[in-house]
């Protein structure tokens, strides 16, 4: 299968339902992993795997495709599940996800599944991995464009300021990074454990272009933003986005436990009737 | 002692740098801020456009180099030991060598030789933490030939690869036309009563040491083991059987280093009486590279020392 290609508002919005049942049950069976923030990042990765990155899940390693890095690597149901559903692998196998033996390692492992381009899984790393491959393309002509997604996690790590000094200072403009800004983490809030706003403040002050998107489950706002992003020149960009921790089960939304907690056979149940009911009404509304 | 030719193991690296930016196009070259120390500055004159500066920040260095191997370049990335295999080591690990990336990695400054800047910049401790990380090639050539050969092999290699070097010149114990193959270690001098095994600038130790023994009439067996990681293990083993006893030479931590490397295969496959010759458990100082080398018992003298000693305990 080739991308990009247009969704319409109901194909994305159902999508996005789809992906966090996958979420979940493999957090389910897996009894481990992190939810937390594999669900305030589905709306991202949709929109970018469907609609603006250009890759075919049949050839992996097509030399002419865009890249995608993880820096928030640790969400790695949302990675798994957006990889199964563009067509990486068999979706049926998304529950073996962290048992003995899986090809879906509990942090990714870049050998396996298909569709991954890179290990990770040590915050603050692969934003320096993400600015190499954009120098790597850029230095040899190469029209490619690399994404990343990081987070404020992932910004606490001084090794990530290194890769912003660096990206800025070779001038990718082939780099767009997106920050999945939900504002928790384990230990509870990020302005609490250790503060990394203002974000934009911080990375205008090295020299990248900024972009907001309030909404980063809004569908429309994450396209206009990576839209506008691929016309902006001569430094990197980072969209940062404001999301939602948990995002679409009820008992998840903004709480930093469910960072790295697995539901229950109970909560497992409760999640799939709020992503049911959300179901529901997407197809009432476009019926 | 013979007299050798003394050279600069850097100017190794940067020589085969510039043959490797010859015949290979992929290859680039990264420094912190060292370019004119490590030499890498030739590259960068005569291939600007593949050279990059990555400032004072090791961490994003290396990760750096990681993404470029991905787009199919090969990167080689120099700085000082110490910084390379230490402020960048878990990036070592958790990147380049789980992932199996292509990255090259030059580590000068290696060695307690390093004199005056003193402890700081004095790395001790490379061999034994770049060698436990799986998927890793650790290569420690003993002289400028030797150090060129190195890179030019690394290069030939698909994956990491640690390469250490010094700063001073070093006495040449190899030359033009020395075999050098990864993963076997070289006789330098065949022998029958002790194995003396040996890594960078105490190869030439070693063959010093080996020369006052034999005004003894000890006749040493000295093995340079410019390749720490595969360690090659038949010509260990073959070399102990024969002469029944050990001692190992290194610029290096006694703990994790060369030495370790070697005992750990001896005692499991053919244990013999053994000393090491090495830093042992403590930082160095500022001086000069001899007067450092003499205070910490890493010379000829030592080497001798402890041939004498495991002969004495061969039965």
């Amino acid at each position: 299968m080739t991308y990009p290609k247009i969704l319409t508002d109901k194909e994305r919005l159902l999508k996005a339902i789809q992906m966090r049942r996958d979420i979940v049950e493999m957090v389910h069976s897996a009894q481990s992993g992190h939810p937390g923030g594999s669900l305030s990042s589905v709306e991202i990765l949709i929109t970018l795997y469907y609609e603006f990155l250009k890759h075919d899940s049949d050839n992996p390693k097509w030399p002419e495709r865009d890249r995608m890095i993880f820096c928030k690597a640790h969400i790695t149901p949302a990675i798994y599940s957006i990889l199964a559903r563009t067509g990486y692998f068999d979706p049926a196998t998304l529950t073996t996800f962290r048992h003995f033996g899986s090809d879906l390692q509990g942090h990714p492992y870049r050998f396996h599944p298909k569709g991954l381009e890179m290990s990770g899984g040590s915050l603050g790393q692969n934003l320096s991995i993400t600015q190499g491959i954009a120098l790597g393309l850029k230095t040899q002509g190469k029209s490619n464009r690399v994404y990343g997604l990081s987070s404020e996690g992932d910004l606490q790590e001084g090794n990530s300021w290194e890769a912003i000094m660096s990206a800025a200072h070779y001038r990718l403009d082939n780099l767009i990074l997106f920050v999945d800004y939900n504002k928790l983490q384990i230990d509870g809030n990020c302005e609490d454990v250790m503060g990394v706003a203002p974000l934009d403040k911080k990375f205008e002050s090295f020299n990248w272009h900024v972009l907001r998107v309030k909404d980063g489950h809004n569908f429309k706002q994450i396209r206009k933003a990576i839209q506008k992003a691929l016309t902006l020149t001569g430094k990197p960009t980072v969209i940062i986005c404001d999301t939602i921790k948990g995002k679409g089960i009820s008992y998840m939304e903004n709480k930093a436990e469910w960072h790295g907690k697995a539901p229950n056979d109970e909560q497992l149940a409760q999640a799939m009737k709020d992503l049911d009911e959300q179901e529901k009404n997407v197809n009432k509304k476009y019926s | 002692m013979a007299e050798r030719q003394m050279m600069l193991t850097r100017q190794g690296w940067s020589d085969a740098l510039l043959e490797l930016g010859e015949k290979n196009p992929n290859v680039v070259v990264l420094d912190a801020d060292l370019a004119k120390s490590t030499l890498t500055i030739n590259f960068k004159n005569k291939y600007p456009k593949r050279f990059f500066d990555m400032g004072i920040a090791e961490q994003n260095m290396i990760n750096t180099a990681g993404g470029l191997s991905l787009t199919g370049l090969i990167p080689f990335v120099s700085t000082y030991g110490v910084f390379v295999s230490g402020r960048a080591w878990e990036q070592i690990r958790t990147s380049i060598c789980y992932g199996q990336l292509n990255v090259k990695l030059g580590g000068a400054h290696g060695g307690i030789s390093v004199g005056q800047d003193g402890a700081t910049h004095q790395a001790l401790e490379e061999i034994a933490i770049m060698r436990v990380i799986p998927n890793m090639t650790v290569l420690v050539p003993s002289d400028y030939y030797e150090t060129k050969k190195a890179v030019l092999a690394a290069a030939e290699i698909n994956g990491p690869v640690y390469i250490r070097f010094g700063r001073e010149k070093v006495p040449v114990v190899t030359n033009e036309e020395s075999k050098f193959e990864v993963g076997k270690a070289n006789i330098m001098k065949e022998g029958n009563d002790v194995t003396i095994i040996a890594c960078g600038t105490m190869v030439a130790e070693s063959l010093d040491a080996s020369e006052e023994l034999a005004k003894e009439g000890i006749n040493a067996e000295v093995i340079n083991l410019h390749t720490i990681k595969p360690i090659d293990k038949e010509t260990l083993i073959n070399s102990v059987k024969k002469t029944g006893c050990l001692v190992t030479a290194e610029e290096h931590q006694m703990a994790g280093g060369m030495g370790s490397a070697v005992f750990e295969v001896l005692m499991q496959d053919h244990p013999v009486p053994a000393e090491m010759v090495g830093i042992n458990d403590t930082f160095g100082e500022s001086g000069q590279p001899r007067e450092l080398m003499e205070k910490y018992g890493i010379t000829s003298k030592e080497i001798i020392e402890q041939a004498k000693e495991v002969l004495n305990r061969k039965t």
